[in-house]
């Protein structure tokens, strides 16, 4: 994702003179490469300084520009919190806040690396949007979108690499709408970002044992798409939420709060990260799976 | 001189200085009468630095339109300054002050972006320096020859990110920023040589940084000129301007209370007096 999302940004760069990127200490590989070496004046590398990341951003947001800010997902979120809040979203300036690896995806290199609440952490922010893609085609749509938004603050919530393709005949990416990638008409599955793929596995299991079923890329995560969400909630016998966060201020608990609202009938099971630091240091998957995720454990409990 | 050209032409008036600077002093005296809480002490210190960057070095635009020059309030707790000189300049009106710190108003204790005149949102300290990095080098993208002033606390010069933008400014070569320490030696609650004394020599940590430095009196009109005026143009320029926190009201000057309270009726006809018979 972060080669689809460099190669979408550079062939923004080149049509917008005030698409800038500020970086933190992150090598350019790939298409930020050609960036780097075609608009030098327009890549900004600050070093080991997210705070400055952001504030440069802000500054340059305030001048009219539409700025990228981009380094691993911790420490462009986290590190720089007060300066994503109070430049960024106070101000409402259109940065797009590049988290890049998010979730567990930096699997053997300790919590420090590992992003687990950052929804509910940039979800809490006034004015913030949030956008989590799950393929590499989401992330080039999603990275287009950001490069032209002038509504405020995105926190783009990307992987790293080597994600498969899976919305390749979907329909179309529209930006604060879920996205059916299958629809059925027995069980729902919800999710976004990098665990997709672990989503559509577990979606083609469950159509081997005969149900219909849905599997939604819910890829804004703010403004999450209320309507849509209960539409799944209303059209289905039962509805799963697959996601790569802690429990609190994700997809499970606002689908929660969705079809308590709705008074919601359909059955509904929520499988997140545990909320808890995980001291494993083994695959992705092997701390997904330390996390209580993995496909057989959705089907033992959910399937 | 390349500096000159962040100046207006010869228009400097140490003595026209000072009387502005009075009468946004009695100004700010009288808008404290209204509220319980204004961080006068800060604003007094800063009144000649902000005076001088509104009056003295930001170009007007063309046809009254907006000055090709920014200023960005990166202490934000000294805005009252702003917000008087910017009733003065006609960019915020006579009502907006009134109705300060009111529902009715747009005016807070610190700067809020969107109103007339104040480019940016601070408060929170150590924000501001970044931004100044990032609109500068905006300017120079655009090849507009801009200049972005501000004003930083010299308690915000503890922060780790002024730092971090501090080492950005020359790393990236920028030449169109001026930006003055308000040094008065006070963080909100003591002395910043008491608590941080290695915090001094203060222009030499810019210096290694990197950065032009000058000193300057900054309570002397004439002094801030020279220092601005006298810049290389080469790169960003740090001013470490001398202050007194609460300058001009006796009673007020090094006293940490200063910082945010307002004066009663007694202390506010004492302080109007004191001010009347300056020079």
């Amino acid at each position: 994702m972060r080669n689809t999302f460099s190669e979408a940004l550079y062939e923004e760069a080149t049509k917008n003179e005030d698409i800038y990127i500020v970086v933190s200490d992150i090598s350019p590989a790939g298409s930020m490469a050609k960036f780097t070496t075609q608009y030098p004046d327009r890549f900004i590398n600050v070093g080991v300084a997210e705070q400055t990341m952001i504030g440069i951003a802000a500054g340059l947001a305030l001048k009219g520009c539409q700025p990228f800010a981009y380094t691993i997902a911790t420490f462009s979120l986290y590190r720089p919190f007060e300066m994503v809040r109070d430049d960024l979203c106070y101000q409402n300036l259109p940065v797009t806040v590049v988290g890049m690896g998010a979730g567990v995806i930096y699997s053997t290199l300790g919590g420090t690396h590992h992003t687990q609440e950052d929804i509910a952490v940039a979800g809490a922010i006034p004015n913030m949007q949030i956008i989590a893609p799950c393929d590499p085609l989401e992330c080039t749509d999603a990275t287009r979108w950001c490069a032209k938004q002038k509504n405020g603050p995105v926190y783009l919530r990307i992987g790293k690499a080597g994600e498969p393709v899976l919305t390749k005949d979907a329909e179309p990416w529209q930006f604060g709408k879920i996205r059916y990638l299958r629809r059925g008409s027995d069980v729902c599955i919800l999710t976004y970002g990098v665990i997709t793929k672990m989503a559509a596995d577990v979606a083609d299991r469950l159509q081997a044992q005969g149900k219909s079923v849905s599997l939604v890329s819910v890829h804004t995560m703010k403004p999450l798409d209320r309507e849509g969400i209960i539409g799944a909630l209303q059209r289905h016998k039962q509805v799963i939420v697959i996601e790569e966060h802690a429990p609190q201020g994700g997809l499970a608990a606002q689908t929660k709060q969705i079809a308590w609202d709705i008074k919601a009938t359909s059955r509904l099971d929520t499988f997140t990260l545990q909320d808890a630091f995980i001291h494993n240091y083994g695959s992705y998957e092997d701390l997904l799976a330390a996390h209580g995720l993995s496909t057989d454990r959705i089907m033992a409990a959910a399937g | 001189m390349e500096g000159s050209r962040a100046t207006r032409a010869n228009s400097f008036d140490v003595a026209v200085a000072r009387a502005r600077c009075k009468k946004y002093r009695r100004r700010i005296l009288d808008m404290s009468q209204h509220v319980s809480a204004l961080h006068i002490g800060g604003a007094y210190s800063c009144t000649e630095i902000v005076d001088s960057i509104y009056n003295e070095f930001m170009r007007p635009g063309n046809a009254g339109g907006k000055s090709p020059d920014t200023f960005l309030m990166s202490k934000g707790h000294g805005c009252m300054i702003q917000y008087v000189i910017l009733e003065d300049h006609g960019l915020l009106s006579k009502a907006d002050l009134d109705a300060y710190c009111t529902p009715e108003g747009r005016l807070g204790t610190h700067p809020d972006y969107g109103n007339p005149g104040i480019e940016a949102s601070t408060g929170a300290l150590g924000h501001g320096l970044s931004m100044v990095v990032g609109m500068a080098l905006a300017e120079r993208g655009r090849g507009t020859d801009g200049i972005i002033y501000t004003v930083l606390s010299d308690g915000e010069v503890q922060e780790g990110s002024t730092w971090e933008a501090t080492l950005m400014a020359t790393s990236l070569k920028l030449t169109n920023i001026v930006a003055f320490i308000d040094n008065n030696d006070f963080q909100s609650l003591g002395r910043t040589s008491v608590t941080h004394p290695s915090f001094y020599p203060l222009g030499a940590k810019f210096e290694a940084f990197g950065w032009e430095v000058v000193e300057c009196d900054g309570h002397d009109a004439r002094s801030i000129y020279e220092a601005v005026t006298g810049r290389s143009g080469t790169k960003p320029l740090m001013v470490v301007a001398k202050t007194t926190k609460g300058k001009g009201v006796s009673y007020m000057e090094n006293v940490p209370m200063w910082h945010y309270r307002s004066p009663n009726k007694d202390e506010y006809a004492q302080a109007i007096k004191e001010l009347e018979t300056q020079g």
